[in-house]
């Protein structure tokens, strides 16, 4: 019964959506305001009942309920309640069940949360989130129905959850992405409402900025959970590897940075207005390509679920309507003229046009690489791949060109700015950040000179920011009263800015110093790496819930002082008998050891085994908690409540409704 | 000039020469970097390129996996039920790496026809299947049991 309930509560959701998208902008349209007072009230109930809907799928998960078709392919009695719960998104159905439930989320606190937007935008954004809401519902109940049942013929155990996804990361890591994916479609949501008003002035940059910024930082920390989840849970220690379904989630990172720096020109200053609106269209549009990449299985990638042509084609669909539809809008309502703002060479505009070029340009090399397969295979040139080496040797260069500008920006000023006050600012910054790149790698050796000028650009930008809030506390009274003067705004661009210098300097560090030595052990054996040495002691078999494991017990040392007994297992689970790798990690903040077990050789009990030692690694995860915590703390700045008051105060068209 | 226009001309200028610079770098980073992929039949009609790193996918051949008493070297065939491909690795394979499952190989021809491996990627769940091999299989006429259609 439940299944049915929840199918049901979807279907009525559906609907809603579909009143949600056409009510309030025809109320909008034809100035009703009875018809946009709705748009709150139809927001929230659809996030009831996708909130039954999916509390229906849940329950079918956590009660074993073979008879639905999802639960029977997806779970398993054995499996531990928390990855029952988690299998719900691990799978084509139930993961666009969490696209659903998060978009419906982010509606509703689009609604409930703006008590301070003209209602007559609040309509707008909130039809155009619905129109959303109908994309995805539609795709959900037409093409991938998470209820679907297997009667007569219900399974009596069901298959399993793919043994690699039966791991915490995966249980934070989907909704954490998607609240950043989907957190775009506010951003997109405010775009598109101000152009169909036609009024494309500084405050709808001012509600959108918080927004944008929160789902960039969910997006962030979704990265990172998704980067770190590879690296202990695929078994060969690497972090990143350019894949096809990494870069659908980096893309829109990508642009959502240029996204929210353009946003603070558009806020503060009235410029590049636009541009900022084609940023945001294009943020949500990679959004959904990247959606379209993972769920379409067109492309060879560690994520691809199974193939479904309709699926890829729904999607495809649906995304050609929301480019093409955005776009034209775009064409005719963006204002022809530009701005008459203007600001000096020297100011900070010029630097966040300089971040822009970059984040566009990076995210445009890294779309091209991503598609440039599908491009080939379309023309029929043949099958190619491009691989990890392109992007780095695009990727790489290009963020190195950005630290320099970035450095400069938070001391600079808006709209006219002196490169000699910029000098004398940052000479000191600039000297310190050239003795520490020179010194600092000395601590490692061989000396290394990428290492080298990572720690230059990641110091150049630390010293900076560090000079810059000296300076401000230098002005002040006292320094009390100068950290008090210090905006949240401020201090969370401080954050994220030392996030991205923390993360250079760690994947910097970690690609440049890493050991990784794969190799043949045999119980007692001892081997020596970087310093540490590895001792197999023996080789035992130990069971857990739903699996059993050969676990490898190693005692690791420096200098003869043990430092970790570690324990990488072999596990092969009962449901599907697949194997899979656990691998070992002790963690620190300067090093990481990582043993993995590869298999069986020979006839007396050796094993192939991978250890790595590797510097820094957790520096880069450490940086996106920090990028995505400044995105946070920006949020709760004072500007964006008492502006909204002001700008409400000056509107006269504004309609009150809530 | 108008300061304004001069402005604007300054910019353009520096996206086009911001522009060109990274087309250039993408040009440079593509013409090394992409592989190639060849099903087991075109490989072993000569059609793969030697000393030149490409991709071969099929289905790894029952009872073909040897493994070195020694090292970490491991030979397989793979196969698309056509024609077959020595490949040689060294190093450690995927946990869902088997006979009779799909797996593609990047890596170089050596003369003698052998795929020397630098990378092994298997399908990463049951029902998966990576996207070339299923291409190659399917221009070789065979399903994946190796019984032809």
């Amino acid at each position: 019964m439940m299944p049915e309930i929840g199918h049901f509560a979807l279907i009525i959701a559906f609907c809603l959506t579909l009143m949600l998208t056409t009510v309030p902008a025809w109320g909008a349209w034809r100035g009703n305001a009875v018809a946009m007072a709705l748009a709150p009230t139809l927001a929230v109930g659809i996030l009831v009942f996708v909130t039954i809907s999916f509390g229906c799928l849940v329950s079918a998960f956590l009660q074993d309920d073979f008879s639905v078709a999802l639960v029977a392919s997806h779970s398993n009695t054995l499996l531990p309640p928390i990855y029952k719960f988690a299998a719900v998104w691990g799978n084509h159905e139930g993961s666009l069940m969490l696209w659903a439930l998060i978009l419906a989320l982010w509606t509703a606190a689009v609604a409930l949360f703006s008590p301070q937007l003209p209602l007559l935008v609040l309509s707008r954004v909130l039809s155009v989130m619905g129109a959303i809401g109908v994309g995805f519902l539609s795709f959900s109940l037409v093409t991938s129905n998470p209820f679907a049942r297997l009667l007569p013929n219900t399974p009596i155990e069901g298959g399993d959850l793919n043994p690699l996804l039966q791991d915490p990361g995966l249980i934070i890591h989907p909704p954490l992405l998607y609240m950043g994916y989907v957190g775009f479609s506010v951003a997109f949501a405010f775009a598109i409402a101000a152009l169909l008003g036609g009024r494309l002035d500084a405050s709808w940059a001012r509600w959108s900025r918080p927004w944008t910024n929160i789902a960039w930082g969910f997006l962030s920390l979704g990265i990172m959970l998704g980067s770190w989840w590879a690296y202990y849970e695929l078994g060969w220690g690497g972090w990143w590897f350019w894949d096809p379904v990494e870069n659908a989630s980096f893309m829109p990172w990508l642009a959502g940075t240029a996204l929210i720096h353009s946003l603070a020109a558009t806020d503060k200053r009235g410029l590049f207005k636009s541009w900022t609106v084609l940023l945001a269209i294009f943020a949500f549009s990679l959004s959904l390509l990247g959606t379209f990449l993972v769920r379409s299985g067109v492309l060879t990638s560690v994520h691809a679920f199974a193939t479904d042509p309709a699926r890829g084609m729904f999607i495809l669909v649906f995304l050609a309507l929301v480019v093409g539809g955005s776009l034209t809008l775009y064409a005719f309502r963006a204002p022809a003229v530009s701005s008459r703002v203007t600001f000096a060479w020297a100011s900070r505009e010029s630097l966040l046009l300089v971040n822009n070029v970059i984040f566009l340009v990076a995210t445009l090399t890294v779309l091209f690489g991503t598609l440039f397969p599908l491009i080939v295979d379309g023309l029929g040139m043949g099958k190619v791949s491009v691989g990890p080496p392109y992007f780095n040797a695009v990727f790489v260069p290009l963020m190195a060109l950005l630290v320099p500008f970035m450095g400069i920006g938070p001391v600079s000023r808006w709209k006219r700015d002196d490169v000699a006050r910029w000098r004398s600012e940052l000479v000191i910054p600039a000297v310190a950040a050239v003795v520490c790149g020179f010194t600092f790698p000395l601590l490692h050796a061989p000396y290394n000179i990428w290492v080298a000028l990572a720690v230059l650009l990641s110091a150049w930008l630390v010293l900076g920011l560090a000079q810059d809030v000296w300076r401000r506390l230098r002005s002040a009274s006292s320094t009390a009263r100068g950290l008090r003067r210090l905006t949240p705004g401020y201090c969370g661009m401080l954050i994220a800015h030392l996030g991205f210098a923390a993360c250079i300097t760690g994947i910097v560090a970690t690609s440049q110093y890493s050991v990784e030595r794969d190799l043949k052990m045999s119980p007692g054996a001892t081997q020596e790496l970087a310093g540490y040495e590895f001792r197999f002691v023996e080789v035992a078999q130990v069971r857990g819930p739903n699996f059993i494991a050969d676990e490898a017990r190693f005692e690791v040392s420096r200098d003869g002082v043990v430092v970790a007994n570690m324990a990488p297992q072999k596990r092969r689970y009962l449901a599907t008998g697949s194997v899979m790798t656990e691998a070992a990690i002790d963690p620190g903040l300067f090093r990481d050891i990582y043993v993995a077990m590869g298999e069986p050789i020979g006839s007396d009990g050796a094993w192939a085994m991978r250890l790595h030692y590797k510097p820094l690694v957790r520096w880069m995860w450490l940086g996106a908690i920090f990028m995505a915590v400044g995105a946070f703390t920006s949020v709760l700045d004072k500007r964006y409540r008492r502006q909204r008051d002001t700008v409400h105060a000056g509107n006269g068209e504004a309609l009150h409704g809530t | 000039m108008h300061p304004v226009r001069k402005q604007r001309l300054y910019l353009v200028l520096f996206v086009a020469l911001f522009s060109s610079v990274a087309v250039g770098l993408v040009l440079y980073a593509l013409r090394g970097n992409i592989n190639l992929f060849y099903p087991p039949a075109d490989v072993v009609s000569g059609k793969a390129p030697l000393g030149q790193s490409i991709r071969v996918g099929g289905m790894v051949e029952k009872g073909s996996v040897q493994r070195a008493e020694d090292s970490l070297e491991v030979s397989f065939m793979l196969t698309d039920y056509q024609a077959s491909v020595p490949v040689v690795y060294i190093g450690i394979l995927p946990d869902l790496f088997g006979e009779e499952q799909g797996a593609v190989a990047s890596g170089v021809l050596t003369g003698d026809g052998v795929l020397q491996a630098t990378e092994i990627l298997a399908k990463h769940d049951e029902n998966y299947m990576p996207p070339e091999v299923a291409y190659a299989l399917e221009n070789s006429g065979y399903d994946k049991k190796g019984k032809t259609k």
